[in-house]
């Protein structure tokens, strides 16, 4: 960290593309600038009053120069919102593989939880060549995760899970900040995201004291809340049978039909009258409020287990 | 000149009690009670912009505490936005010169300009209350569900004076339409009007369409303070993403309504100085209307990695790239316009030519906002800072001196001192350059907005920013003392000291109560600087 | 006097008549898009509480939500027949007593509607300034939705119609001192107001009341 820094690291897959598309666009906007500076100086100097330039043939307007303009800016324009367009969508797609960890975001720092259970806060270890996905969610307000190095940024908003993916491609230490102001110690939201070999992350996770997954956690929580108790079918009550639910189409009692996604999971937990599944008695209670971000991830990740398309952990 | 015998008394000669200046509906009065109050805001928030500075000097939060630095900030934004940019031009010259510059004798309803100047106050009141009491620590942006639930600042209170200024928004809005379309001189027809009464026009449409559901949002907001609304509230089952959605419905526009006004003033000095008539003046008038509209399509573009739909962004996007054509053609208008002028530099000019250089710079850096990947990247970082700071301060504030110095000689009947003045235009165009254009490279190196310490390895940008903001405020402070001096010592201004074709120079300087002797009628088209130099 | 203008701008008062009604057009776009963002975002909450909105609005009284409709309905009647009455060489008085049975309508409707609120009150239906909020039935937050919904939009409306109702009280008390250029001014511009509150009432009924009917 010598040097007066002109350009932030590029270390993730999205890097190198997104600086592409940003050099590019320094490019065109520093050669037009420079048309115009030149232009305008040039006008100013050659037409300053007084001056002997030859000032015959003036014109108020010239069409076909208007509209060569014109038409030259939109498709300048089209051509950037295209080229930018197509390296956004990416962040919709993330690889099937990936590796899950859970961020919540809460005043003022980030929690993370790895697969295997491994907890950690204001500081994140990923493996480098792996795709990772970091599930956001926030305790209070809207916060933003956010890697210069990785070029990727997304709010984590309260009542709503967002997703953020990446795959490191150079070890290090690199900044990770809370981009969506948040209060008082916003800027202490702050802390290091550390990319390693496969090698050492799998050794850092060694490290770590052991702990139950959230898969195991979620389990955990299930029989504690007493969501076993209806949902395995053994009591006197009714309600669906959550395995094979996930990634599944759910009917529901307004006739409609929609895919049991983490959305809709975790809106069923908070808010269960929200969405009626065909057949069964509005009868549950609600969890809003009664349980933190933390631990609906953690039954949300329980659920998803249940099901064959559940991610992988 | 020796009609000069005959014209009626100046209409700063009448009357100079108190209570004279505080009850009177003459426009140009009022226009002088707005320049009183947006200066005082300009200053107000200016000395917060320095405190920011200073505190940024060092990495760490060293000279304030970070909830006063989180207060500082939102009342340089609030203030600004609120109390100085959006009233700067239109309420001061937009109210001076409209009427001028069609040939009336006032405002269509000069009552309602003088409500308009007391509820700004009455708002801003409300404003300045919530400031002295402890401050706001939301952002002017208040993003729920941190301006809901978890701030404890006088947020409602603050709110409140943000609404009730936006009605008096609404009344200049108002008042500039039906003015425009009813009071225009004989043989002033729509395409002889100056490029700036479009702009005024266009700004007022969004005054009249945007201000409103601002209003809306924030009552809604301030009901969930004050009643337990639940609307935005994710605790509640409400929606963030919708305060935000509705918020920048306003608050985009917004910017335009900022930048729009800035824009007529330099389509009037360009031609101008350079003894020319506007290059293309039909497109640009049309291109005024088509931000106007494309101005309220763009929204989302704020709101990227808010979570909001991936084909909401695409939309967004692409319109935010349409709404740049009619910008970037301006640019060109105006470039075109200088080629053989007869160009002098005058003070005015020089502040115009800052303008299209920076605004060119923030045009050209909201390119790369509005391209959804790259925008990922810098959105909420000093990219995005040092954008709107080129637009709305490289861009309007400088088009706003540009206006002051242009039309000083008419609004006070006094030259202002010319060398004091571009020295003044040239510290800023340094100046400025040196503040924002090091946020630029602290954007792209991910350094966050408001942030109170950051990093090390963001100081030397920081310390560079910082430097030039001490030069920006001494070009922006000494406007104020020699502009001042001038009202009292400067030499009497002739009526049509730069040779202008509006009609707003054709009366004394200054003019009249009425504003005109007689009824001008108008026989030519505007910018009509073809004619041999002293045949007026 | 029929010629004097209000504002030194004018040449003729039928020029500034035109910038009145010109200028009211614009005030009521300003106001459509207040109205608009509110009731957009009913819309886009209600696609998140669709079963929960229909369940609350069988809460409301369908019986003086009706009621008040044709109250007003038949305001704006009355003032439709006081707008087209001024410009009548006779029609002054007769006017003024229509610009007074339109207020009064005004108010009866304010005054139903209060004791519609003191209703759903007392059957704790006002999730507002921690009152208890007793509704029974499912999604008791989807329910609350509702009617902070229903209490913003229908306060707003009616914040509307008491500014309605006091600026015709003051044409009415001013009338005797002004000319009747004046007066024809300030009755087509109030009524167009007046008018416009209507119709925004016209919106709000079947989103409130008739949604699940």
């Amino acid at each position: 960290m010598t040097g007066v820094p002109f350009a932030p690291p590029e270390a993730s897959n999205f890097a190198r593309e997104i600086d592409a598309l940003f050099y590019a666009l320094l490019a065109f906007s520093f050669a037009l600038g420079l048309f115009l500076t030149v232009l305008v100086i040039r006008y100013a100097i050659k037409y300053r009053r007084g001056s002997g330039a030859n000032r015959q043939g003036k014109r108020m307007r010239n069409l076909p120069l208007e509209v060569a303009w014109t038409s030259s800016s939109l498709v300048v324009g089209i051509v950037l919102f295209g080229w930018g367009a197509e390296l956004y969508m990416q962040r919709f797609h993330p690889p099937t593989n990936a590796l899950h960890i859970l961020g919540v975001g809460k005043q003022w720092m980030w929690k993370f939880q790895h697969p295997g259970g491994q907890r950690e806060i204001d500081e994140l270890h990923v493996p480098v060549d792996e795709p990772v996905i970091v599930e956001l969610a926030s305790e209070d307000v809207i916060h933003s995760f956010f890697v210069p190095a990785f070029r990727v940024k997304q709010d984590a908003v309260p009542g709503m899970s967002t997703n953020v993916w990446f795959t490191a491609t150079k070890a290090g230490t690199y900044d990770l900040f809370c981009a969506e102001f948040c209060g008082t110690a916003h800027s202490a939201m702050a802390g290091n995201l550390v990319a390693m070999t496969p090698q050492d992350y799998a050794a850092w996770l060694e490290k770590q004291p052991t702990v139950d997954s959230p898969v195991a956690e979620g389990a955990a929580l299930y029989r504690a809340l007493g969501c076993s108790g209806c949902h395995e079918g053994r009591g006197a009550v009714r309600a669906p049978d959550l395995r094979n639910i996930f990634g599944h189409p759910v009917a529901l009692a307004n006739s409609s039909t929609t895919i049991a996604d983490t959305a809709y999971i975790r809106d069923s937990i908070l808010d269960p009258d929200k969405q009626i599944a065909a057949g069964y008695a509005p009868i549950m209670p609600a969890f809003a409020g009664l349980i933190g971000e933390s631990e609906l991830m953690d039954l949300v990740a329980y659920i998803e287990s249940l099901s064959d398309k559940g991610a992988p952990s | 000149m020796t009609a000069r015998a005959i014209q009626p008394h100046s209409y700063l000669g009448e009357d100079w009690g108190i209570a004279a200046w505080l009850t009177s509906t003459d426009h140009k009065r009022i226009a002088w009670l707005y320049f009183v109050a947006i200066t005082a805001f300009f200053f107000l928030g200016g000395s917060m912009a320095v405190l920011i500075r200073a505190e940024l000097v060092t990495p760490a939060g060293d000279l304030v505490s970070d909830d006063n630095y989180n207060r500082i900030f939102t009342i340089h934004g609030v203030v600004m936005v609120w109390f100085f940019l959006i009233p700067s031009v239109p309420a001061t010259l937009g109210n001076f010169l409209l009427p001028l510059m069609i040939g009336a004798r006032d405002l269509a309803f000069p009552r309602l300009n003088l409500a308009s100047w007391y509820v700004f106050v009455g708002g801003s009141l409300f404003t300045l209350f919530a400031i002295l009491m402890g401050g706001i620590d939301t952002g002017w942006t208040f993003y729920t569900p941190l301006s809901t639930m978890f701030a404890n600042g006088w947020v409602t209170t603050a709110i409140a004076g943000v609404v009730i200024v936006g009605f008096s928004s609404i009344m200049t809005g108002i008042n500039f339409i039906v003015t425009t379309h009813t009071l225009r001189a004989k043989g002033l027809t729509w395409f002889r009007l100056p490029i700036f009464v479009w702009t005024l026009y266009a700004t007022s449409l969004i005054l009249v369409l945007a201000t409103p559901v601002l209003a809306a949002v924030l009552v809604l907001l301030a009901l969930d303070r004050v009643a337990g609304i639940g609307i935005f509230d994710p605790a509640l089952g409400g929606d963030p993403l919708l305060y935000q959605h509705l918020f920048w419905f306003y608050s985009h526009p917004a910017v335009y309504i900022m930048i729009l006004p800035g824009m007529g003033v330099v389509s009037e000095v360009i031609p101008c100085f350079a003894r020319r008539p506007l290059f293309g003046y039909t497109t640009v008038a049309l291109a005024t209307i088509a931000i106007a509209v494309f101005g309220f399509l763009v929204w989302g573009h704020h709101m990227f990695v808010s979570g909001q739909s991936a084909y909401a962004g695409l939309v967004f996007s692409l319109l935010s790239y349409c709404v740049a054509v009619p910008s970037a053609i301006k640019v060109f208008n105006w470039s075109l316009t200088l080629r053989k002028g007869e160009i002098s530099f005058e003070a005015p000019m020089l502040y115009a030519l800052c303008f299209m250089a920076l605004f060119t710079f923030g045009g050209l850096s909201g390119l790369f906002l509005a391209a959804l990947a790259v925008d990922v990247h810098l959105t909420d970082t000093y990219f995005v800072v040092a954008h709107f700071h080129y637009i709305m301060v490289g861009g309007m504030v400088t088009a706003y001196m540009a206006g002051l110095h242009f039309w000083w000689p008419k609004i006070t009947g006094r030259m202002y001192p010319e060398l004091p003045s571009q020295i003044a235009a040239s510290i800023l165009f340094v100046g400025f350059n040196l503040t924002f254009f090091p946020q630029f490279i602290l954007g792209f190196l991910g350094m966050p907005r408001r942030y109170h310490a950051y990093p090390a390895e963001f100081q030397i940008w920081n310390d560079l920013s910082s430097a030039g903001a001490l030069l920006l405020a001494v070009g922006y402070a000494m406007p104020l003392f020699y502009l001042g001096w001038s009202i009292f010592r400067g030499a009497p201004a002739p009526d049509n000291p730069w040779g202008a074709t509006g009609l707003e120079w054709q009366t004394s300087s200054p003019p009249p109560a009425g504003n005109f002797a007689q009824t001008p009628v108008v026989d030519r088209p505007p910018y009509d600087y073809e004619l041999p130099e002293g045949l007026e | 006097m029929a010629n004097a203008t209000e504002s030194i701008a004018f040449d003729t008062a039928a020029r500034e008549r035109q910038a009145d009604r010109l200028g009211m057009w614009v005030f009521i776009a300003s106001e459509a898009l207040l109205f608009a963002a509110v009731i957009l975002a009913y819309l886009v909450v209600r696609t998140h509480h669709g079963a929960a909105f229909a369940a609350g609005s069988k809460e409301l009284s369908f019986g003086l939500g009706t009621t008040n409709t044709a109250v007003l309905l038949t305001s704006s009647l009355a003032m439709a027949i006081a707008e087209t009455k001024v410009d009548e060489r006779n029609g002054l008085r007769a006017s003024r007593l229509l610009l007074a049975i339109a207020a009064g309508l005004g108010a009866l409707f304010l005054a139903i509607k209060f004791a519609e609120y003191h209703d759903e009150y007392a059957r704790g239906l006002v999730p507002l300034f921690g009152w208890p909020f007793t509704y029974g039935g499912a999604d008791q937050r989807g329910v609350a939705l509702f009617f902070d919904f229903y209490f913003a939009m229908t306060a707003l409306h009616a914040l509307h119609l008491v500014l309605g109702i006091v600026t015709i009280a003051g044409i009415a008390l001013l009338w005797d001192r002004s000319g009747t250029a004046t007066r024809r001014r300030r009755t087509t511009a109030v009524a167009l107001y007046w008018h416009f509150v209507d119709v925004v009432w016209v919106f709000l009924y079947p989103l409130l009341y008739l949604i699940n009917r």
